[in-house]
């Protein structure tokens, strides 16, 4: 059986009972840090189960999935992931496959950045669509997100920017830069830093967001056309929000 | 004063005035007598002595050149000549005549505004005289003919003086029929008229040339030199009508100024706006404009190191100025500047527009490089090299100490002769070099073993096959490594005509979009292909013909990455691919960038279209020759049976006199080594020469051996791929 477990939001220590029980007890354990860098080490996650864990690139999760799968036909095999497995468009792939060459797939949830952020005090269920901000490919910066956040507004809700990852993760300066290039407007925002660990959090204009430079990874939220008064309240209170943001308050 | 001096003092005077400058080049078939006429003209010039240029030919330096007896590497003289009481400065460019440097006088055309095109009186015009003359013209630059060798006419052939006549008037004729054909506009102004003196005959190597402005100065005409010639007597003949007052008065008097041909030329070598200020300032040859110079070689000198040749079209040169390499996005300073005299490079302060130029400090150009004072400054038109590279040779140091010294001395090749093609492989450490035939890879060869010190060890020289299709593939998925983007791919073959009309840069990706719809359409794409046109790369296209798919403009550049990589390695035994027309129909894409990133598209694309390729009846393309053989008829066997047994077709036989000539064609693969053969053979009796003949399907029954032959050479499986290795 290809077993796929979350570790959780921010490190290895975020993951379940039950992710830390099948991973004692599988035949084999791989690990990936592609669809996200936690903020264990390889041997972090080799202490804390007390075993040998294998580490995963990308073509082993993409092109060469089968390989993989084909092990668990004949043993258990766990995958750790970063997150919610479910969230990487990767594993859902990886679960189609496995579904095609007759290999059952268990999957065993975590914390997830994108329920996470709402550490901020914005609510949940005022979330719109998701997008990345991505490096250019050949100097072409994708308007996505700007789409994304545009489209979100239609609906007064926020947008939840995650940051590239490679070849490196993403800073916020940089993203609010490639945000700005692709024709983004200037708006309120919430740049974190760290979530699910120091929770760094800074509300402000995203032009006033270009210094801030936490460790960790770091994700943006760009905030809907209008606050609810909790999350006002919320936003002054943990992320140092300016004064004048009382006027989108409705 | 010496005069040396004197004659540097007149050059850099003569530099100033452009309407006193003659930029031209000499071009001809193999062994005309181009370098022989060069040497002659500069010694009657006064340039080198008359023993230097009698004895060895003085401008092919180069040891391989002497040794090889041909010209190799196209040289760049300067000279100054006296006409009607006024002195003019010469730049003059000797070209190499063999097919495999074709390159070199590619590149020469782009620095001159007219050519003397040298015709053998006995051979008459040969494929390559058609070739050089194509590439003149192509580039607008202007033609006179001299028609050499008259001496052999008499001596050789005993000719009658009036049989004579009527040889002459036939290389006229027929030079000027190709030049109906390649410039029909031009045609009337560019025709060449013996009666106004646009043509001389004569003898480069005895040093006589008349025509018919100077048989009224001098009374010599054809029945004189008859005379003299059957006399002996030809050192009068050369001092009563001698070549360099007779040719360079031709130049003078028909060769466009650097302010009259830029008025002209600008427009074909320049796609940028001829009403901005760099525009007039290079149409009117303008030493206060901006710098726009076009480098056309770059020639290694021992002691400065790196000489940038070029033409300057406008602005004037300076040690210490800084100059941006625009094709190369940096920027270089000039450490020197200078000119030609005769052979030699001399420095001088400074060089104003309509010259052919030296520049030392520009190191980061490579031969086709525009430079400028402005950054954005649109650059020149590139130099088509009519060509691809044919033969491949795999080259290792000979001490694996060397590899890093080898790597640097194949990087410097390359960027000194554009025809070559280097490929390294870091992972196998398979260096290969291509080039245009197997001279001139022995030629690059014996170079880096001389020149650069190197031992190296080569493998037999290999032709360069191409991948191409011949029929149509069904619609093929591609699906990226995280399946979340879909491709959907047809590949089939491309019309001859759109790869025309894109190597010939009657169309390309800046034009306006609605005429280069209008000329593909013709050219037999559909409406949504010609619409749908995303690039051309090396003899392939590809389309996009989708409609309204979001974010896939974002997308497009990888996409054509994807398709590049397909086009230059192939699926059937990585050869480079040809002639086969890519079409995007359909796909699917991540609205998310990260989720199409370069790692998702590329391989995505590569392997719809080798599956696509797979399934539209894929073939191997071979390059052929055409080979000219001229034996006395007794020999005619043994050059059939050589030629027969290389898979050779005999095209043409003609006999004149007890001289038989056999014009055939064969593939490149059988024709290695073929010069040690013809050569035993006929004794040694056979003139040959061969000209490139394009791409042909290889025969069926040896398509499976030939790709075998390569996948075991590159290392690859054994068996020919099947579509399901690429898309599963
Ligand atoms: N009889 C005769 N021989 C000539 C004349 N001009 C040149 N030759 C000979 O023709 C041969 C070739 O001359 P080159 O000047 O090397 O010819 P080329 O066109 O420069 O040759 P490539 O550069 O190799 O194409 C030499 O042996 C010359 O001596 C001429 O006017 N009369
Ligand atoms: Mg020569």
């Amino acid at each position: 059986m290809l077993i796929i477990a979350g570790m959780g939001v921010h490190d290895v220590k975020d993951m379940s009972i039950k992710a830390f029980e099948s991973a004692k007890t599988a035949d084999r354990v791989y690990v990936e840090f592609y669809t996200s860098i936690p903020n264990s080490k390889l041997e972090d996650i080799e202490k804390t189960l007390g075993r040998r864990v294998y580490l995963l690139n990308r073509s082993d999760l993409e092109e060469n999935s089968e390989k993989i799968i084909k092990e668990a036909k004949i043993k258990d095999i766990v995958i750790l992931v970063p997150g919610d497995p479910m969230v990487a468009t990767t594993h859902s792939t990886l679960k189609l496959e496995a579904k095609k060459l007759g290999v059952d797939v268990r999957v065993i949830h975590s914390s997830s950045i994108s329920s996470a952020v709402c550490v901020t005090g914005l609510q949940f269920y005022r979330f719109g669509k998701t997008a990345t901000v991505s490096y250019p490919y050949s100097g072409i910066i994708s308007k996505y997100p700007v789409d994304v956040v545009k489209q979100n507004w239609k609906i007064n809700a926020h947008t939840l920017l995650l940051l590239d990852l490679h070849p490196k993760p993403m800073r916020i300066p940089e993203a609010i830069d490639y945000l700005f290039k692709a024709g983004m407007e200037d708006w309120y925002a919430v740049a974190l830093g760290d979530v699910g660990g120091s929770n760094y959090m800074k509300c402000d204009m995203l032009s006033k967001l270009r210094d801030f430079n936490p460790p960790g990874l770091h994700s943006l939220i760009v905030l809907a056309r209008t606050l609810h008064i909790v999350e006002y309240e919320c936003l002054i209170e943990f992320a140092s929000a300016p004064k004048e943001i009382k006027e989108i308050v409705v | 004063m010496s005069r040396a001096k004197k004659l540097v003092d007149k050059i850099k005077e003569l530099m100033w005035k452009p309407e006193k400058i003659r930029n031209m080049g000499i071009v001809a078939h193999i062994d005309h007598g181009k370098t022989t006429l060069s040497d002659n003209l500069l010694a009657g010039a006064g340039m080198i002595s008359e023993e230097l240029a009698g004895k060895q030919l003085y401008l092919d330096f180069d040891e391989q050149e002497k040794e090889r007896g041909i010209t190799i590497n196209a040289a760049n003289v300067s000279m100054v000549h006296e006409y009607k009481g006024n002195e003019y400065l010469i730049n003059l460019i000797d070209t190499p005549g063999h097919v495999d440097f074709g390159g070199d006088v590619t590149r020469a055309m782009r620095a001159v505004d007219g050519v003397i095109v040298v015709v053998d009186a006995v051979e008459g015009v040969m494929p390559q005289t058609e070739t050089v003359l194509r590439q003149a013209l192509r580039e607008n630059v202007k033609p006179v003919l001299f028609v050499n060798k008259v001496d052999r006419l008499i001596r050789e052939l005993e000719l009658t003086p009036e049989q004579m006549q009527e040889k002459l008037m036939k290389v006229i004729h027929e030079v000027n029929k190709l030049i109906k054909a390649m410039k029909p506009e031009k045609y009337d102004e560019w025709k060449l008229d013996v009666s106004v003196g646009k043509v001389a005959f004569g003898s480069a190597l005895y040093k006589w040339a008349v025509s018919v402005p100077s048989m009224k100065n001098t009374g010599i005409g054809f029945k004189q030199v008859y005379e003299y010639i059957k006399n002996d007597n030809v050192k009068e003949l050369s001092k009563k009508s001698p070549l360099h007052e007779v040719v360079l008065d031709m130049v003078v008097k028909h060769l466009p100024s650097p302010i009259d041909a830029q008025k002209e030329r600008i427009k074909t070598i320049w796609k940028g706006d001829i009403n901005s200020p760099e525009g007039k300032a290079m149409v009117n040859c303008d030493p206060n404009g901006p710098v726009a110079l076009m480098i056309t070689k770059i020639i290694v000198d021992p002691h400065a190191g790196e000489v940038a040749v070029g033409r300057l079209f406008s602005g004037t040169l300076k040690p210490g100025m800084e100059l941006y390499i625009v094709d190369r996005k940096t920027k270089n300073r000039i450490q020197t500047v200078g000119l030609f005299m005769g052979p030699k490079r001399v420095e001088v302060p400074e060089i104003p527009a309509g010259n052919i130029v030296a520049v030392v400090g520009l190191r980061d150009v490579i031969a086709g490089s525009t430079c400028s004072t402005k950054e954005d400054f649109e650059p020149f038109e590139s130099i088509k090299h009519i060509s691809e590279p044919v033969v491949t040779m795999a080259i290792e140091a000979k001490n694996p100490r060397d590899l890093p010294k080898l790597i640097e001395v194949l990087r410097q090749v390359a960027k000194e002769d554009p025809t070559l093609h280097i490929t390294l492989n870091e992972e196998t450490g398979e260096h290969l070099i291509s080039g245009m035939g197997e001279l001139h890879l022995e030629v690059v060869v014996e170079k880096i073993r001389r020149d650069k010190g190197l031992e190296v060890v080569t493998s037999p020289p290999i032709v360069v096959f191409r991948e191409t299709v011949t029929t149509t593939s069904p619609v093929v998925e591609g699906k990226s490594p995280n399946k979340h983007n879909r491709f959907y791919i047809v590949v089939e073959p491309c019309p001859e005509e759109v790869i025309r009309l894109f190597k010939e840069g009657e169309v390309d990706m800046k034009m306006d979009k609605k005429e280069r719809r209008r000329l593909l359409e013709e050219a037999g794409l559909s409406k949504e292909e010609a619409a749908g046109i995303q690039e051309f790369y090396e003899g392939n296209v590809f389309c996009d013909v989708t409609k309204g798919i979001q974010y896939l403009h974002e997308t497009m550049e990888l996409i054509l990455e994807g398709f590049r990589e397909a086009m230059k390695a192939g699926p059937l035994a990585r050869e480079p691919v040809y002639g086969v027309k890519v079409k995007l129909v359909d796909c699917k894409l991540h609205e998310d960038a990260v989720h199409r990133g370069p790692a998702q598209i590329i391989p995505a694309v590569r392997s719809a279209i080798f599956a696509a390729m797979l399934q539209a009846n894929p073939t191997l393309l071979e390059p052929y020759q055409k080979i000219f053989v001229t034996v006395p008829q007794d020999m005619l066997g043994n050059v059939t049976r050589e030629i027969q047994g290389r898979r050779g077709q005999i095209l043409e036989m003609n006999t004149e006199g007890d001289m038989v000539t056999i014009v055939a064609k064969a593939p490149v693969k059988e024709m290695f080594g073929f010069a040690g053969d013809i050569r035993s053979a006929t004794a040694g009796k056979a003139m040959w020469s061969v000209e490139h003949a394009g791409f042909e399907p290889v025969p069926a029954n040896l398509l499976e051996e030939f790709i075998m032959e390569v996948r075991k050479r590159k290392g690859l499986k054994l068996e020919i791929p099947k579509p399901e290795d690429f898309v599963g």
